[in-house]
């Protein structure tokens, strides 16, 4: 293994900021001195997480192996990291519904996987042949967070089955 | 000992296609029973004439069945009907076998599926072995695959295992049809049977990857059909396929066999990789911890197919 730890790979880190003056930049110096590089900072500044502080999500870039490093240095430093990881939407979930799915809201159906499952619908195929009355099929394609797949089907299941759908569930990524 | 004596139990497709092709294996037929009769000979049963009064008479000799049971043999194979919980008359019948010290080979999938710990005990107290590969996809050499490979060098085992809903969902795939439809066209063809619940609600499925996690677990943990969760292809509508086929997918009943458990569901597969086979082709992928990827497939069902297995077994059993 070379020194840099191999490729240079993109992870999201969620903090929590108080909101005090130089707060921000406090979090964001020790990802640019352990050679991380900033891609995005999303500040939302209309929330407040449960411990009534900002919470901030950073994109960055770097080699797999200064990213415990990073964290570490933000930790030292004082920040409260959420979540840090490789956690963007960028894996990708189909599945087919089947079932009464016009007669049981169909909008509402998506709306529920869009933010129980953590995942953004990308793609729909609905096929209703006969109407209302009839079964009917429609194709989802959903992007998820990395790793998150399995979770994201979970839920699924669980919105389905309260509407009495069938989910015809993809064989995972490792069993393809 | 080369050529052994058979006792064979059930006279279905299967057990009539072991009794015809035994010779061929260098086997020789001493018993043959079905529900209600039997014929029994310590120097070989006529298996032509059974053959012809079995499809005459709907019998197979005068003598009861219990005689060919205990009648003189090597080799008892257990080839009458799969029944569930508490496995009967299967798992009276290799009972009776082991308990004589005889080899049993089984093509029925309850005694296996349902009560695995219990036949491995009475295995355990007897000189004689049991052994079913054709209780797994047919002629395809699943569970002698496993036994080369070492169940500790398979971690997952997945695929197709049903020929009938495989037939019915490969059809709808490419005529566009309903399930009703092609469920019709496949009885009559004979491919599905005139109650195909067991196929079609995946339980027969189920029942082989029950006992394929039987035997990947060798002996850390039971399954039984309770165990799994199974659902079948009955409510898959034309229009899920069609929206698959847009996707370059396509759907199969495919069943999984993991450390965790088993499962049968309809699944989206990619239409052109190995496990969307058609027709009422098995495939069976088998993890494998040094090895990748294992693929096997071919014939699942079938008289003639699944006596080929039965009598491999036997081979391996007296060699």
């Amino acid at each position: 293994m070379s020194d840099t730890g191999g490729e240079v790979q993109t992870y999201t880190v969620r903090l929590e900021l108080v909101d005090e003056p130089g707060e921000l930049l406090g979090a964001l110096q020790p990802i640019a001195e352990a050679g991380g590089n900033l891609l995005s900072i999303y500040h939302e500044r209309g929330n407040l997480t449960p411990r009534g502080h900002i919470p901030v999500e950073v994109d960055l870039s770097c080699a797999p192996a200064r990213f415990e490093t990073i964290v570490e240095s933000l930790r030292e430093a004082g920040v409260n990291v959420i979540q840090a990881g490789s956690e963007r939407y960028d894996e990708e979930l189909v599945v087919i519904l089947v079932g009464h799915l016009v007669d049981t809201d169909l909008s509402d159906t998506l709306r529920q996987v869009e933010s129980c499952a953590d995942a953004s619908l990308t793609d729909l195929s609905l096929s209703a042949p006969r109407g209302s009355d009839d079964t009917s099929s429609a194709r989802l394609r959903l992007k998820t967070r990395s790793g998150t797949n399995g979770k994201a089907l979970d839920k699924l299941r669980e919105i389905a089955a309260d509407k009495e759908l069938q989910v015809v569930e993809p064989l995972t990524e490792a069993s393809q | 000992m080369s050529g052994a004596r058979l006792a064979v139990l059930g006279a279905g497709a299967v057990g009539r296609s072991v009794v015809e092709l035994a010779a061929e294996y260098g086997h020789t037929v001493t018993a043959v029973a079905d529900s209600s009769s039997a014929v029994v000979d310590p120097d070989g049963v006529d298996t032509e004439a059974v053959l012809d009064r079995k499809a005459d008479a709907g019998v197979v000799g005068d003598a009861d069945p219990a005689d060919a049971i205990e009648g003189p043999y090597d080799v008892l194979v257990e080839a009458t009907p799969t029944t569930l919980g508490d496995a009967e008359p299967g798992f009276s019948h290799v009972k009776q076998g082991l308990d004589r010290d005889k080899h049993v080979v089984l093509a029925n999938k309850g005694p296996v599926a349902e009560r695995y710990g219990e036949l491995r005990e009475l295995e355990a107290d007897s000189e004689g072995e049991i052994r079913f590969e054709a209780t797994v996809g047919g002629a395809i050499p699943i569970l002698s695959t496993i036994e080369d490979f070492g169940a500790n060098h398979i971690t997952a085992a997945r695929g197709v295992l049903n020929g009938t809903a495989n037939f019915i969902l490969s059809r709808m795939a490419a005529e566009g049809l309903d399930y009703e439809h092609v469920l019709a066209e496949a009885q009559d063809l004979g491919v599905a049977e005139a109650d195909p619940t067991f196929d079609v609600e995946g339980i027969d499925a189920a029942l082989k990857f029950v006992i394929l996690s039987n035997v990947l677990a060798d002996g850390d943990q039971e399954f039984t059909l309770d165990d799994a969760a199974v659902d079948g292809i009955t409510d898959i509508p034309g229009t899920a396929l069609d929206l698959a086929a847009e996707d370059g997918r396509t759907i199969r009943l495919i069943g999984e066999s993991t450390p965790e458990g088993v499962s049968v569901a309809p699944r989206l597969v990619p239409a052109d990789g190995p496990l969307s086979v058609t027709g009422t082709l098995n495939i069976v992928q088998l993890e494998t911890t040094h090895a990748g990827r294992l693929n096997i497939s071919g014939r699942g069902a079938g008289g003639p197919e699944t006596a080929t297995a039965v009598l491999s077994d036997v081979s391996r059993l007296v060699e």
